[in-house]
């Protein structure tokens, strides 16, 4: 099957395109968009890209990370002030994804690992098409598929140093797909867990924030009686779905046993 | 529609005229002729298809043709000289790394992009470097223990 493409040396030109062209859809990496042109998927006409520099761009000051939508996993392990999400982008894919597997593009991947940690990062993405603006990562998530919009870059406050964590629970190792991916930030206040974020890919269509989990976290100490009520509720609020990696019955069975490990330490990827 | 692609290929300038939309895979084997680069699932799944951009591993089947553009590649075709084979090679057939052969030349770039980057690896950098390429047949160990024997014979000519 051909398809057009068309490439743009601006982003906004690109955008343009995006939102006029019949049957268009925006290539980055290749990962997700050449594998749907190599089965023939018929709703892709026209390929749009962009090689405006400013999609490879990595900011890092003391405060604040952002990067191009472009940046591809491969840069963010090669970039030594990023290493707090080195063991994430290590997790996405063969050494060979990585180098095309890009930070914008994982934000509409059906397995989100690294966007599941940017939810947690309580990152903004910032839009090129009708306009420039800034939303909220959770909120982008929610209307990604209905969106004409271009991803241009990713904001977020930098964690404090080992505040991350993450953990992939996948059936092909080293690197397979995941069967769901957890990540959480546990401010620690005066002893008890203030203002946790916990997000996870894997338990419905997109990644999403586990705020019940993170409701019960709140005033609580970090240890195996302090997080007993939030793995209660580990499920609640998450549509996950049976698919070709595992069904969502074991998704359940298994999120709570992998919080749990997250949570006191013993999962640290 | 046909697109006018230039790259080079193994060191050489090649020219192709390639469909619209095409990826590096089809390309190579069906617009250039270099049949070594071996597709098998076009998903980007299988890791077969690997060749190196500008040094670095790509699945060429999820690599737009026309992002190619003025870049280097190389495939499995370009590694021996005249008629030496490369160390890889060489460490594949004495390790009997090969059953079927039909995931040999990717894995064979994916451990050239790891020696590249890493002369002396670990067997753990040796599992990461070939983590995206299945193979059905020799269940991975004669692989990785080729590798490091290619790195160590690189070793020992660098000594």
């Amino acid at each position: 099957m051909t398809v057009n493409v068309k490439t743009f040396p601006r982003l906004a030109d690109a955008a343009s395109a995006l939102s006029s062209e019949r049957g268009a859809r925006y290539l980055a990496g290749g990962t997700l968009v050449m594998r749907a042109v190599n089965e023939a998927d018929p709703a892709i006409e026209t390929i749009v890209r962009s090689t405006d520099p400013s999609l490879l761009h990595i900011a890092v000051s003391s405060g604040r990370v952002e990067l191009g939508a472009g940046v591809t996993m491969a840069a963010v392990l090669a970039e030594r002030d990023l290493a707090f999400l080195h063991p994430v982008a290590r997790a996405v894919g063969s050494p060979a994804i990585r180098e095309a597997a890009t930070v914008g593009g994982n934000l509409f991947s059906p397995r989100g690992d690294f966007a599941t940690v940017l939810l947690v990062l309580d990152a903004t993405v910032m839009l090129v098409g009708g306009g420039q603006r800034e939303l909220p990562l959770d909120d982008f998530l929610a209307r990604r598929e209905r969106s004409s919009a271009l991803v241009s870059s990713i904001a977020f406050r930098r964690p404090a140093a080992d505040a991350l964590r993450f953990a992939k629970v996948t059936r092909v190792h080293p690197r397979g797909m995941s069967v769901l991916s957890i990540a959480a930030q546990l401010p620690i206040a005066s002893g008890k867990i203030a203002g946790a974020r916990i997000a996870y890919n894997g338990m419905d269509h997109r990644p999403v924030r586990a705020k019940a989990a993170e409701r019960a976290l709140e005033n609580h100490t970090l240890d195996a009686a302090g997080i007993a009520s939030a793995l209660s509720v580990a499920t609640d609020g998450t549509s996950p779905v049976d698919d070709a990696i595992a069904s969502a019955w074991w998704r359940r069975e298994i999120l709570p046993i992998y919080l749990r490990r997250l949570l006191l330490g013993a999962v640290r990827q | 529609m046909k697109t006018p692609i230039q790259f080079r290929l193994n060191g050489e300038e090649v020219a192709a005229f390639a469909d619209s939309g095409a990826n590096l895979l089809d390309v190579l084997r069906e617009s250039v002729g270099d049949l070594s680069v071996k597709g098998g699932c076009w998903q980007g799944t299988c890791g077969s298809c690997t060749v190196l951009i500008d040094g670095a591993p790509r699945l060429s089947c999820l690599t737009l043709a026309e992002s190619c553009a003025n870049k280097s590649v190389e495939t499995v075709a370009g590694l021996r000289r005249g008629a030496d084979l490369h160390p890889l090679q060489i460490a594949f057939m004495d390790r009997f790394a090969a059953q079927c052969g039909y995931c040999t030349p990717g894995m064979l770039m994916a451990a050239k992009a790891l020696l590249n980057r890493n002369p002396n690896p670990s067997r753990e950098d040796v599992i990461e470097a070939i983590a995206g390429n299945i193979c059905r047949c020799t269940g991975y160990e004669p692989i990785i223990q080729a590798v490091l024997d290619a790195a160590r014979s690189g070793e020992r000519r660098r000594a």
